[in-house]
């Protein structure tokens, strides 16, 4: 008979339906899938006991072989087997380029943005390769729990954007699974340690892992998490650990740059070894095949490896610091620092993180297994096996939302850090008399001006009743739902037209990375000030030519002598000629001018149109 | 009258039971559904209620409610492991005929 599980207190399924569900960690090195089963989470075995399932694809001429058989094989078929995947998921043509030229794949030269991979099984993109993984993470899980899933709970970085969120779920209904929801790494692992369940407090989240690091700074507050920032590198974790231990062999072995794929494979897992001696071990032993039949030997000491790799965890620990500069916190005010993430196994990132917090970090649950064991928590209370307590998990968008307005500036809609599900409106205008189109970009990131911003989508507003510049009153709505998905509205008010769109990947956008992106808009914080204002004062100057002109134009004649119509036209030429350069003060300066030479203008204007309105009337119609 | 349960069966539900961090011990139960008359009922048990009946095995406690204990005596619940899959099984020698997967039975 069906093997049976214990369930809550009345939540006993009827046969056959009982609702399984499981959590997926789809990660860089390594994935796994965990699920609830009589009340415990923990991550289910493959046939032959493994828990970890390498990330790792590999096409043959007539099929595909995925984890630890496709691992073995990396080094002797490096084309045809993919590796780090994720890092490569919703990202388009151009931003896999500034990974790295040593990405060991041959991309295929197209028109379409997405990279497509060119193995001997045909071209796969990122989203497939992922959804290869994913699908045999499922087979485990359904044999394992004796059953269809009903869905699961995929974890990805806290810094993925709509793209990679969005590319996550592709390859999940890819791969035929249902997803329930998507959920921040770190979230997960708080979830995992029960932090639920504990005091009120603020913990950090610090996930080093093979290819990303994260870092979030989560307060819980009667039982319910907030996360109050986050922040990380997308392009840091462990794999970099290897490769800088790699380039010293090289540089030791005398190997020189233009080792072919499998001779840097055969290094990055040497390297990878010693690494993972080290944790343990003061000296790790190397013998590197060079494989021109000679070996180079050596060895690497815990103490040289730390040198090697410190100025990394280094950059860890700003992040660090940002994420608590966002939540507005001082390092000792966190409570406990949770390790997620193999790479968190290195001594010296213990060492550091404990410096850095004032305070020893937690690491009982194993670190490379605690976000999948949350994920399954979750999974198991979002596919309604929990009776009663509901957990409420919030998270946040980690960068800024936005919409172009006039000259090439951002205005933030919802700002980064704000916590999802979430709605947000607000209300823009035309900016020229029968404007009847208005053509919204949406943006993500944090800079002020359009060009520094990632571009997530284009779409027109039709239909404007005409009317006077800034008549209209469009109302833009951002919605970002609880997987951090973005969907976008504009809608004029008096008629109710509207136009939406939803952010679908926006492969091979300019995609500064995440990370560069934040750390740019502190860097250039001051700059960026300077922009904005410089672009402010042109919308405005600008704005006073246009008017002016259509003054001029209507009765600029009839009201001014010819010295006085040229003492403006003259003012009005300076203020064209400086709204073209980039001082501010001048811009200002000039706008102040010409509304000062127009003074006499604009009261005879007024004069003008009063006498036209009270012509033919007594002064006493007016009382 | 009895159930009783297998040591492996007390030992998971054991570790269950305190990974969970509450509950007196576990409930049997069988209801009317499925696709061949009864099914099984395998809950953490909460609070005992007047009506049940009392097994205690390996350090467990076992409830089950009058009604359900005419399908239930005799039965031994096991825990195993079948490949990948492993979890609570019911031996209950009352049982006459079952669907396919012996997930709902008749007696």
């Amino acid at each position: 008979m069906a093997l049976l599980q214990l369930t809550e207190p009345g939540q006993s399924a009827a046969p056959h339906q009982h609702r399984l569900a499981a959590g997926i960690d789809l990660g860089t090195t390594n994935s796994l899938v965990a699920s609830v089963r009589s009340g415990k989470a923990g991550t289910l075995p493959d046939d032959s006991g493994q828990h970890l399932l390498p990330s790792v694809v590999r096409y043959i001429p007539d099929g595909v072989i995925v984890g630890e058989e496709a691992k073995a094989q990396a080094v002797l078929d490096p084309l045809n087997t993919i590796v780090s995947v994720k890092r490569l998921l919703g990202r388009g043509v151009e931003d896999v380029k500034t990974l790295g030229s040593r990405l060991p794949y041959q991309f295929k030269q197209q028109q379409n943005t997405v990279p497509r991979i060119h193995t001997v099984a045909g071209d796969v993109t990122p989203v497939e390769v992922s959804a290869e993984i994913l699908k045999t993470l499922n087979r485990r899980a359904e044999k394992s729990l004796g059953g269809e899933l009903e869905g699961v709970v995929i974890t990805v970085p806290a810094y993925f954007d709509d793209a990679q969120r969005q590319a996550t779920k592709d390859a999940a209904r890819v791969a035929g699974l249902r997803v329930l929801r998507l959920l921040n790494e770190p979230t997960s692992a708080a979830v995992a340690y029960g932090l639920d369940h504990g005091s009120d407090g603020i913990h950090a989240i610090y996930d080093l892992g093979g290819g990303t690091f994260d870092i979030s700074i989560l307060r819980l507050r009667r039982g319910v998490f907030e996360v109050l920032s986050t922040g990380g590198d997308s392009a840091l974790g462990g794999d970099d650990f290897d490769r800088l231990v790699a380039e010293w062999i090289m540089q030791q072995a005398g190997i020189d740059d233009s080792a072919d794929h499998a001779m840097l494979r055969r290094l990055m897992r040497d390297a990878c070894s010693a690494k993972e001696t080290l944790t343990t071990a003061e000296v790790a032993p190397l013998r590197v095949d060079l494989g021109n039949g000679d070996y180079w030997e050596g060895k690497l000491t815990r103490e040289g490896f730390e040198q090697l790799v410190e100025a990394l965890v280094r950059k860890t620990l700003v992040s660090c610091r940002r994420a608590l500069r966002d939540a507005g916190l001082r390092p000792e005010e966190i409570e406990d620092v949770v390790l997620v993430g193999g790479s968190t196994r290195v001594p010296l990132v213990r060492e550091l993180v404990g410096e850095f917090f004032r305070t020893r970090p937690l690491a009982e649950i194993d670190p490379d297994r605690v976000v999948a064991i949350g994920a399954a928590v979750q999974a198991d209370v979002l596919v309604g096996n929990k009776s009663g307590e509901e957990m409420l998990l919030l998270d946040v968008i980690p960068l800024s939302l936005g919409i172009e307005t006039m000259g090439g500036l951002v205005e933030k809609i919802v700002p980064r850090n704000t916590t999802i599900p979430v709605a947000r409106a607000q209300e823009f205008t035309t900016f020229k008399d029968g404007q009847i189109a208005m053509a919204i970009h949406v943006l993500q990131g944090e800079r002020e001006l359009v060009s520094d911003c990632r571009s997530l989508a284009h779409f027109e507003l039709r239909g404007i009743p005409s009317m006077v510049a800034g008549g209209a009153r469009i109302k833009v709505t951002f919605s970002v739902d609880a997987d951090g998905l973005l969907g976008v509205e504009a809608r004029e008010e008096s008629s109710g037209v509207k136009a939406s769109v939803v952010v679908k990947p926006s492969y091979g956008l300019t995609d500064l990375e995440i990370e560069e992106m934040l750390r740019d808009s502190i860097d250039h914080a001051a700059e960026d000030l300077e922009a904005r204002g410089l672009r402010e004062r042109q919308v405005e100057a600008n704005r006073t030519i246009e008017a002016l002109r259509a003054a001029l134009d209507e009765d600029g004649e009839v009201l001014l002598d010819k010295t006085e119509y040229q003492a403006i036209e003259e003012q009005l030429d300076k203020l064209i000629e400086v709204s073209g350069g980039s001082d501010q003060q001048a811009i200002k300066q000039q706008i102040d001018n010409l509304e000062k030479a127009c003074e006499f203008y604009v009261e005879r204007r007024m004069n003008a149109s009063v006498k036209k309105a009270m012509a033919g009337h007594s002064v006493k119609d007016f009382e | 009258m009895s159930v009783t349960l297998t040591e492996a069966a007390a030992n998971h539900v054991r570790s269950f039971l305190e990974n969970r961090g509450q509950g007196v011990g576990i409930r049997l139960g069988v209801r009317t559904s499925g696709c061949s008359g009864m099914a099984y009922v395998l809950e953490f048990a909460d609070e005992q209620e007047e009506d049940d009946q009392v097994f205690e095995e390996h350090g467990v406690k076992v409830l089950v409610d009058p009604k359900s204990l005419l399908y239930l005596d005799g039965t031994e619940l096991d825990y195993t492991k079948e490949g990948l899959n492993e979890g609570f099984k019911f031996n209950n020698p009352n049982v006459k005929d079952a669907c396919g997967c012996g997930e709902s039975f008749n007696v």
